[in-house]
C-alpha cells in the first residue's frame, strides 16, 4: 500500500477583519490518510467545512497549523510549506481539483478549456484533443457546443465541461467537490464511472457528494469531516 | 499562432523548476517621495518562467515599485539582483549605465500603460519592431521585415498594416504593436504597467488572452502591475498586495484572492464583484 494524502493536526480559522474582526474556527486537529487506488467521501451538514478542508489540500485555502503532505513520485511534499511555483507544478502533473462551477475564461472554447491541462503537459495537441473529444462525448456535451466558449452553457453543460477538464490529466490524486450537483442520473452514473476508472489505475481520491447513488457507487470509505 | 516564433512550453511545465535560481533578487528595496508615497521595503525572488501580479488601489507604490525593478528609478537604499544571460549576475543600480542600457533593449521588454510611452508613434509600426533587432545588432533589411511581419501576425494584426503608423491604430492594437516591439528580440523578463488599462472590456479580453498564451507558450517571466484582481488572477501565479507603498499579503495568487488574510487584501477582495 502506498500512502498517497497524509494530513493531520490541520488547524484552521477565518478572520473576518471588515466584519468587526469576528473570527471562527472551522478545523481543529483534522486528519487523513488515503492510500493509492483509494476513494474517501467526506460527509457532515451544510457549513461543516468539507470544502475548506478540499481547498486546503489543494492549497486554494492557507491554514493555521498542521501538515498536509502529498505523494508527488518518491517525495511527501508539505503542501502547508511550498513556495507558490512549486504548488503550481504539483497541480500541473500530480494534484487534480473538480469543483461545482466552472471559471470561465473568456473567449476560450469548450475544447480548448478541457485540453488546456494535458497541453501545458507538453503533449502533442493531437492526443490532447482527441482525448478532450472523448471525455465530452462520454459526458454528452453535444458536439455542437464543443467549439464555443462555455459561457453561455447552463450550470449543467458547465459542470461536465469542468468535469471532463478535471480528468483529462490522469493525475495521481484527485479532489472531487460536489461535481454531480446539477448532474441528472445518466451523466452521475458517467461520472461515477470515470471515478471508478481513475481509482482502478491508482489514483487516490477525496470527494463530496450529495447524492447517496454516487456516494454508494464510489466510497471506500466514509469520513464526517467533524469527527477527523 | 506562429509557430516559427514559438518555443515550447513553458518552463513551469517542466520538472527543471527545482534547479533553476531566480532570475530576480529584491532585497529591502525602498524608494519613498514622501511618508507613505513610494514603495517599500520589498524582498522577493523571482524565478524564470514565474508570472508575478503587484496589486493594490491606486496610489499605493506599484509603478514606482516597477520603475525600481525595471532599472528606471534609482531605489533609496535596498539591492535588486538581476542574473543576465550576457553579464551573469548584476546589481542593477551598483553596475555599468551602459550595461543596464544593454539589457532594456534586448533581456528585458517593459510595456507601458500607455502605448505612446512605449511606442513611436511618427514612424511605421514595421519600424518600431525593427528598431528593437537593430539595437541589438541586426542589420538585414529584408529579415528585419519578415520577422516585423511574423510578430505583426503573432499579435492579430494584419501584416499589411505594417508601413502604417501607431497613430493609425486603435487603442487594442497600439497596445498589442507593444507587445510586439518588446518581444521580438525573445526577452527574458517582461515589466508591464496596466497593460489593459483604458481600454474598452472586450478589448481588454482580447489583449489578456493573447498575453496568457504569448507568457506560456515562451515560458517568459513577467512582473505585471494592475488594480484590477481579474486580470491578476487570469495572469499571475503569485501575487504581491500593496497598500500604501508596503506589501501587506503574497503568495500563490488563488490562496491570496479566495483566503485574503490581511483586512485590506480582505477589502479590495470584497469590493469586486465575484467572477
Ligand atoms: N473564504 C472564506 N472566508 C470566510 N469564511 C469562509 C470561507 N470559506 C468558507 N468559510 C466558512 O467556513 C465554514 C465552512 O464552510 P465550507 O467548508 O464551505 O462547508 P461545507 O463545504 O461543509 O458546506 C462556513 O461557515 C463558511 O461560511
Ligand atoms: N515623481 C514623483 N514625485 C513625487 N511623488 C510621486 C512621484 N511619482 C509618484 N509619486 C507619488 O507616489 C505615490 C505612489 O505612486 P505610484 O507608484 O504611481 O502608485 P500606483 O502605481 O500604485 O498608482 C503616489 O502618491 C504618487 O503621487
Ligand atoms: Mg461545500
Ligand atoms: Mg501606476
Amino acid at each position: 500500500m502506498t500512502t498517497m494524502i497524509r494530513v493531520s493536526g490541520l488547524q484552521k480559522s477565518f478572520t473576518l477583519h471588515n466584519q468587526g474582526g469576528a473570527s471562527f474556527e472551522v478545523l481543529n486537529g483534522a486528519q487523513l490518510e488515503v492510500q493509492q487506488g483509494e476513494c474517501v467521501v467526506l460527509h457532515g451538514q451544510s457549513g461543516a467545512g468539507k470544502s475548506t478542508f478540499l481547498k486546503a489540500l489543494y492549497a486554494n485555502y492557507s491554514v493555521d497549523g498542521g501538515e498536509i503532505l502529498l505523494r508527488d513520485g518518491d517525495e511527501m511534499l508539505d503542501l502547508t510549506q511550498a513556495l507558490p511555483r512549486r504548488i503550481i507544478n504539483l497541480r500541473q502533473h500530480c494534484l487534480g481539483y473538480v469543483s461545482q462551477f466552472l471559471r470561465v475564461i473568456p473567449r476560450i472554447s469548450t475544447l480548448d478549456v478541457v485540453m488546456q491541462p494535458l497541453l501545458d503537459l507538453g503533449v502533442d495537441k493531437a492526443i490532447c484533443e482527441a482525448k478532450a473529444k472523448d471525455l465530452l462525448s462520454k459526458l454528452n456535451v453535444p458536439e455542437r457546443l464543443w467549439h464555443l466558449a462555455p459561457s453561455t452553457f447552463s450550470g449543467g453543460e458547465q459542470q461536465r465541461v469542468n468535469i471532463a477538464r478535471g480528468f483529462i490529466v490522469d493525475y495521481p490524486i484527485l479532489l472531487l467537490d460536489e461535481p454531480t450537483a446539477s448532474l441528472d442520473a445518466t451523466n452521475r452514473k458517467v461520472v461515477v464511472e470515470l471515478i471508478n476508472n481513475a481509482k482502478a489505475r491508482g489514483a487516490a481520491i477525496v470527494g463530496i457528494f450529495h447524492d447517496e447513488d454516487v456516494r454508494e457507487a464510489v466510497a471506500d470509505r466514509l469520513v464526517d469531516i467533524r469527527a477527523i | 499562432m506562429n509557430n516559427r516564433v514559438m518555443s515550447d512550453a513553458s518552463i513551469m511545465n517542466t520538472s527543471a523548476w527545482q534547479d533553476l535560481a531566480p532570475l530576480l533578487s529584491v532585497r529591502d528595496v525602498n524608494k519613498y517621495y514622501a511618508p507613505g508615497k513610494g514603495c517599500g521595503p520589498v524582498n522577493f525572488d523571482l524565478y524564470p518562467g514565474e508570472v508575478m501580479g503587484i496589486v493594490g488601489e491606486s496610489g499605493s507604490g506599484k509603478s514606482t515599485l516597477l520603475s525600481c525593478l525595471s532599472a528606471r528609478q534609482t531605489p533609496d537604499s535596498g539591492q535588486i539582483i538581476y542574473n543576465s544571460e550576457q553579464f551573469g549576475e548584476m546589481d542593477l543600480y551598483a553596475g555599468d549605465e551602459s550595461e543596464r542600457r544593454v539589457l532594456m533593449r534586448s533581456e528585458w521588454g517593459i510595456v507601458h500603460q500607455h502605448a505612446r510611452d512605449g511606442l513611436r508613434m511618427n514612424v511605421s509600426a514595421g519600424a518600431n519592431i525593427g528598431e528593437r533587432l537593430m539595437a541589438v545588432g541586426q542589420r538585414h533589411y529584408g529579415d528585419i521585415r519578415a520577422k516585423a511581419e511574423e510578430w505583426l501576425e503573432a499579435v492579430e494584426i494584419d501584416a499589411n498594416r505594417i508601413d502604417d503608423r501607431p497613430s493609425q491604430f486603435s487603442g487594442g492594437m497600439q497596445q498589442r504593436l507593444q507587445i510586439a516591439r518588446n518581444l521580438v528580440t525573445h526577452p527574458r523578463l517582461i515589466f508591464m504597467d496596466e497593460p489593459t488599462g483604458g481600454l474598452d472590456v472586450s478589448v481588454q479580453a482580447r489583449l489578456l488572452d493573447l498575453l496568457r498564451n504569448l507568457v506560456s507558450q515562451l515560458g517568459l517571466s513577467v512582473i505585471i502591475v494592475t488594480h484590477d484582481l481579474a486580470v491578476a488572477r487570469l495572469l499571475a501565479h503569485r501575487l504581491m498586495v500593496m497598500r500604501r507603498g508596503e506589501v501587506v499579503e503574497s503568495g500563490l495568487t488563488d490562496q491570496v484572492l479566495d483566503d485574503p488574510q490581511h483586512p485590506y487584501t480582505q477589502l479590495l477582495v470584497s469590493s469586486i464583484l465575484q467572477n
